[in-house]
């Protein structure tokens, strides 16, 4: 057969692994593959306006599709650029194939131009990296990184191809799958565990689900298993951040989020529990509060399908390795075998309706001004029944999106969770509108965040997506801010946002549709109008300057020694909690 | 506000790994960036086809700290095995070094009678200096390091620590 060069070897591995959106941005190193894809009809390359921004639209698109996301860019600046979404990936566990141009291999230490060590610089924040010095190598690489960053705990990979790779031939190579040689993440779970972690449920008085982004990563099944889990037990159900959508809001057994910015009833339910059952969650420092005080007794079932997430943070009674839907598959059959009826639970559900009672969400609306909280309610109120996918960029108004819009079903949302990456939202609704065409796509922003990647107001243009980004503007970075009047007796070094552009102009000038709400009597109609338009809204709404983000966990306290709405809390902290995040 | 220091115990690992390119960056890198201890690294290849390395690492770190050392070292694609050599039990634990110690007179007879002592062989001599090669635990060599420093030492090459588990079970 004739040999084909690395550029089309590549484009055809690609096609061949099921890639039909690649997020991209050309330079001098991977100018060969700019040309393969000019050649072609089958992928389709998404220009963006910045290389971080190809990665969170990869993100984006992973998150909401289920689908690896692809990212191609040029050596040097290209690779560098793209190293925060890579790191984002890596955090939140998304899927991600990153495609790197290279210096030639002859120039490749030399400090050629545009020659930045990517393999080096990306060896800690991709699951794996590649250089690829020969294109024989090149599909074999190619398959391997898919399988990679779909397989296990999701990541990102990224390979590395040197120019001269890109342009020399070799001969196709055979068609098929490829996995890695060794890495097999186990999947199934050891049965005698499930059987335990069952016999525990079935005896607890208070048991919880505590469950993360391992569900929403184990697909719609993962969801639908835990619905079915939650309904054959009874038990409450609270998340992560990242996992908001597995059970839908509207279910009695939802809790609401727990942690840092959960509401009470999680967070006083997680500490008072008997047993907890995580399930493709993390015990992150932002959900567990201070360490000694987090659930003191309760045991604790921990499924993930990364043994390093086990013990690291809080040491567990019953870990079981597994990915979350198989678990909760075995788990439900194991319930059912083993004929264990409903629990009877109670008295530990009165005692989470008095936690409710506490109605911690709540807050003081204003006929004037609009409160954050009311924004976000009354743009979950507005779309609700389209099921649209809401992306946001990070601090107050994500939190507060987090709070106060009803996630009914996975993949809806998407959020920058364990980097907190401002400039993460408009590149991820891009790639989410991407993936899912005929879907309402809005960015809950705020207007200091939106400003990270706001360049990309073009890529939705030039691509016709109607893209809505929803700035909640208070003019301050709102999370800083508020830490800045917890911690700092409201000394608000470098938090306000100053000479902020006119956003209306702004979105006018990138050919989007601008729309202005600054009171409360304009709300409803400001948001009818995004929605009526046929095209990418973007909509600077005016908030309360000063409003804070309750209830609230400061850093290293226990999960009982939540701020509520309507206590005091601005003065000043002491050495040990300034120097927590 | 002051850093606490905490607990510490020492563990020797055997990491089983495919020989291919940045894998000892990845490695070591990975004990940088989670803040882990090397006290000391080996490395070399070990199958017929030169495709599968074994590192010897040693590390000391609090027991729940060890268990993640040991996870996150599972988690990195090309790591095929970690053995906790410590935790399981009997093992036997080697270095080599090599010594040079410089001197005349008195300070070579007595550098000759230590060397004997700990069966180190001279394998390089001039009229004023010795070149040892030492072989044992760590601390074996430490002390005749110790010992060599009194009667001219000069300098030192160590390879660090390599091991492998006591018993016909390989680890």
């Amino acid at each position: 057969m004739a040999e084909k060069s690395g550029a089309d070897i590549l484009i055809e591995t690609l096609c061949d692994l099921g890639v039909e959106v690649v997020f991209g941005y050309p330079g001098g190193a991977v100018l060969p593959i700019y040309d393969a894809i000019f050649k072609q009809d089958r992928i389709r390359h998404i220009l963006v306006r910045h290389e971080q921004a190809a990665t969170h639209a990869a993100e984006g698109y992973a998150r909401s599709t289920g689908k690896p996301g692809v990212v191609l860019v040029t050596s040097g600046p290209g690779a560098t650029n793209a190293v925060t979404g890579i790191t984002d990936a890596l955090m939140d566990s998304i899927p991600m194939v990153v495609i790197t141009g290279q210096v030639p291999t002859a120039l490749i230490g030399t400090d050629a131009f545009q020659e930045a060590d990517t393999v080096g610089i990306t060896r800690h924040c991709t699951k794996h990296n590649y250089l690829v010095k020969d294109p024989a190598r090149l599909a074999p690489i190619v398959k391997e990184a898919f399988y990679i960053a779909t397989s296990g705990r999701p990541g990102p990979v990224v390979i590395d191809i040197p120019k001269d790779v890109q342009v020399a031939t070799a001969a196709p190579a055979p068609a098929g799958p490829v996995e890695h040689k060794n890495y097999r993440p186990q999947v199934k779970a050891d049965a005698k565990r499930i059987e335990d972690a069952v016999d525990m449920l079935a005896a607890a008085e208070r048991p919880i689900f505590y469950t993360g982004g391992g569900i929403i990563n184990a697909g719609p099944e993962g969801s639908a298993l835990l619905r079915e889990l939650a309904a054959l037990t009874g038990a409450p159900v609270t998340s992560t951040l990242m996992g908001l959508g597995a059970l839908p809001a509207s279910s009695p057994q939802w809790l609401g989020m727990l942690g840092m910015h959960g509401t009470y009833e999680a967070n006083m339910a997680m500490n008072r529990a008997d047993l907890i059952i995580a399930i493709g969650a993390r015990f992150d420092d932002r959900v567990t509060g201070r360490l000694d005080a987090f659930s003191p007794h309760s045991r604790k079932v921990h499924i993930d399908i990364d043994r390093s997430s086990i013990n690291k943070n809080v040491r567990v009674d019953l870990p079981i390795i597994a990915d979350a839907a198989s678990a909760m598959a075995d788990m439900i059959a194991a319930w059912k075998a083993r004929q264990h009826p409903k629990p009877d639970l109670g008295e530990w559900w009165n005692r989470i309706d008095g936690w409710r009672a506490t109605r911690c969400l709540d807050f003081d609306d204003d006929k004037d001004v609009i409160m954050p909280q009311r924004a976000i309610r009354a743009l979950w109120e507005a779309t609700k029944d389209r099921a649209p996918i809401i992306t946001t960029e990070v601090g107050q108004h994500q939190m507060w999106a987090a709070q106060h819009f009803g996630f009914e079903s996975p993949n809806k949302w998407l959020t920058s969770g364990g980097l907190g990456t401002m400039g993460y939202g408009l590149p991820a609704a891009i790639g989410a509108q991407l993936g899912n065409p005929d879907a309402l796509v809005i960015d809950i922003a705020g207007e200091a965040s939106i400003q990270m990647n706001i360049q990309e107001l073009a890529t939705a243009t030039q691509y016709r997506l109607p893209v809505k980004i929803f700035i909640l503007n208070n003019e301050y970075m709102g999370m800083v801010r508020q830490w800045q009047e917890l911690t700092y007796q409201s000394r608000y070094s470098e938090s306000y946002s100053d000479a902020l552009p006119d956003f209306v102009k702004l979105a006018e000038a990138y050919g989007w549709k601008g729309i202005r709400i600054e009171g409360r009597q304009e709300l409803e109609a400001g948001i009818g109008e995004m929605l009526a338009y046929n095209g990418p809204v973007l909509v600077d709404c005016r908030v309360a300057k000063l409003a804070n983000c309750f209830p609230m966990i400061p850093s290293g306290a226990a999960h009982t020694d939540m701020i509520l709405p309507g206590n005091k809390v601005s003065g000043e902290m002491d050495d040990e909690a300034k120097a927590l995040v | 506000m002051h850093i606490k220091e905490e607990q510490r115990e020492r563990h020797t690992l055997a990491v089983i790994v495919d020989n291919e390119p940045g894998i000892l960056a990845r490695i070591a890198g990975l004990f940088t960036a989670r803040g882990y201890n090397i006290s000391s690294l080996t490395v070399s290849e070990i199958s017929d086809d030169d495709r599968i390395s074994r590192i010897t690492i040693v590390t000391s770190a609090a027991p729940e700290v060890m268990e993640q050392i040991i996870a996150q070292l599972e988690r990195l694609v090309p790591v095929h095995k970690v053995t906790d050599l410590t935790a399981q039990g009997p093992h036997v634990e080697r270095e080599l070094a090599l010594v040079k110690v410089q001197g005349t007179g008195d300070h070579r007879i007595e550098a000759l009678r230590l060397a004997e002592v700990y069966r180190a062989r001279v394998v390089d001599a001039t009229i004023s200096s010795f070149v040892f090669e030492v072989t044992g635990g760590t601390e074996k060599i430490d002390k005749f390091i110790e010992l060599m420093r009194e009667v001219g030492l000069i300098e030192v090459a160590r390879t660090g620590v390599v091991a492998i588990s006591r018993g016909r079970e390989a680890a």
